[in-house]
């Protein structure tokens, strides 16, 4: 019983070992690559700067949010976009690990199967927290700060690091079942439609017919409602509390989806 | 060989392979129905803004949908000429005694074919959501220039990048640049809702007349003096990018 229990806990220990080795590499390998990280802060930012400026007078329309500016409104919407930026690069990091033999190397060796998967993740979540900070900076530089302080935006900068985790969990499905970087990469598009689709950029009461009806049902808005009421309004463990309890659920059907590609492709080798 | 045969051969050549590739002629097809539904959708209140020239979006919106995907089909058509060099289709086109520029024509002839398929989902899609042509069959001929001679336009620009770089990565950036370059205009309001920077921005981007020369029709008749800065600015881009690519286009010949 008592070695029963510490093969037990030494797996786990392995296991945490390996995790902790592949997220470095994982964070190690965005960070030496501009390309999977300065897309995400600088779309963000400019589409940010643009619509701010497009649509100041929206914020006087009746039944939209008190907001002293659109920037204040577009925040969660900017964090969202990056986010989506970040976790599409690990699929396509995972994809270029299968395309390249990696994968194939870490399945033939006494590597936890859990630990590839948080690997993957790790460098989306890391530098989704980053730029999730990042852009709560300069939004308060350009006059939109986070009403409530330093806990509120904590609040942000986790619900955008745990974002990173379900929208990932997508990527790496479609990355695992095609093996494919340019596969997991036309993926983006799609994850654009969907948060368009939302209350991200436009508060979904000002919508009307189908769209409002799909937008008010999208987990993207039932995600950005809460996050954006932390910014405007200051922390709330109720607010906080709606946001990740669909991230959770986004995060289930997500990882799900990846484990199981992730097992036939196992089946398959 | 005379000219135009071969270059309606080139263009059926260009057009089929479109045609025959499902990766290469969805993201025509789908994304002109995203931007729209997606533009009008979500900001539909900012139509009841005071000031905006018309009560439903689609009127001012439509234009910029229109040309942001015509954009991307003139992008797409340059991207095929990527392949061509990959393939050294085009090194057999320069040792044939072809006229030079049919190498840059056709497949600007493509961009001009593809930018009928965007313009023709989105207009499709207008009636759908009660857009008015108070200009009538010259309001839709007016939607269908613009739409056109933007593709070309970035076409050419695509050309040129892509002579330039030799890979079909280059039009990543091409298409950055069309965006960067419609999105601070008035694709989706008016210059008089912007704010300062702006206002200033778009007023000198010259995306804002070929808008204002795609969109007359939707808001009213078909004037000179809205219509002419828009084929100023659409001569403008033809000619120094027409300059870009036939430049590299000569670099490549050797």
């Amino acid at each position: 019983m008592t070695a029963a229990v510490t093969t037990e806990r030494s797996r786990w220990r392995i296991a945490a070992e390996q995790s902790l080795a592949l997220a470095i590499r994982s964070v190690r390998n965005t960070a030496r690559d501009p390309g999977a990280w300065v897309p995400p802060m600088i779309f963000p930012l400019v589409l940010a700067a643009i619509y701010g400026a497009q649509f100041s007078r929206a914020t006087e329309l009746p039944g939209f949010p008190e907001v002293d500016s659109f920037l204040q409104f577009i925040l969660p919407a900017s964090i969202l976009q990056g986010v989506s930026f970040n976790a599409g690069d690990a699929g396509t990091g995972m994809a270029t690990d299968i395309q390249n033999g990696f994968f194939d190397r870490l399945m033939s060796s006494p590597t936890s199967r859990l630990a590839v998967f948080i690997g993957r993740l790790a460098g989306a979540i890391v530098f989704s927290a980053i730029l999730a900070t990042v852009l709560v900076l300069i939004f308060t530089v350009f006059g939109a700060p986070v009403q409530g302080g330093v806990v509120a935006a904590l609040a942000l900068i986790v619900i955008a690091a745990f974002l990173a985790v379900a929208i990932g969990g997508f990527s790496l499905a479609v990355a695992i079942r095609t093996g494919s970087s340019e596969a997991t990469q036309a993926m983006f598009p799609l994850t654009f439609v969907i948060i368009f689709v939302s209350s991200a950029f436009f508060p979904t009461g000002l919508m009307t017919g189908w769209y409002q009806e799909v937008a008010e049902v999208n987990p993207f808005t039932l995600i950005v409602n809460p996050a954006r009421q932390i910014a405007l309004s200051g922390f709330d463990w109720g607010d906080f509390g709606q946001a990740m309890f669909w991230i959770a659920a986004v995060s289930f059907v997500s990882l799900g989806l990846s484990y199981r590609a992730y097992l036939t492709r196992l089946r398959r080798s | 060989m005379p000219s135009a045969p071969l270059l309606t051969a080139l263009i059926r050549r260009a057009v089929t392979r479109m045609i025959r590739l499902p990766a290469v002629l969805a993201p025509t097809v789908i994304m002109p129905a995203f931007f729209i539904t997606a533009f009008t959708g979500s900001f539909d209140g900012i139509s009841r803004v005071e000031g905006y020239p018309t009560d439903n979006i689609v009127n001012w919106v439509a234009a910029f949908a229109i040309l942001q995907s015509c954009a991307f089909a003139g992008i797409g058509a340059a991207a095929a000429m990527a392949t061509d060099l990959d393939t050294r289709f085009i090194d057999r086109l320069l040792v044939s005694p072809m006229r030079r520029g049919l190498v840059l024509l056709a497949p600007l002839g493509q961009a001009a074919v593809r930018a009928l398929i965007p313009t023709t989902i989105i207009l499709l899609i207008c009636v759908l959501k009660d857009a008015s042509m108070p200009a009538g069959i010259l309001g839709v001929a007016m939607v269908y220039v613009g739409g056109m001679s933007m593709a070309v336009v970035m076409g050419l620009l695509g050309l040129g990048v892509v002579l330039l770089i030799g890979n079909i990565r280059a039009m990543a950036l091409v298409q950055v640049i069309s965006f960067l370059v419609l999105f601070p205009s008035t694709g989706q309001v008016p210059i008089e809702l912007m704010d300062g920077w702006l206002a200033t921005m778009a007023r000198w981007n010259p995306a804002t007349p070929v808008l204002a020369m795609t969109r007359q029709g939707f808001l009213g008749e078909i004037s000179w003096s809205e219509t002419w800065p828009g084929l100023l600015v659409i001569g403008g881009g033809l000619a120094l990018f027409g300059a870009f690519a036939r430049t590299q286009l000569r670099r490549l010949d050797g």
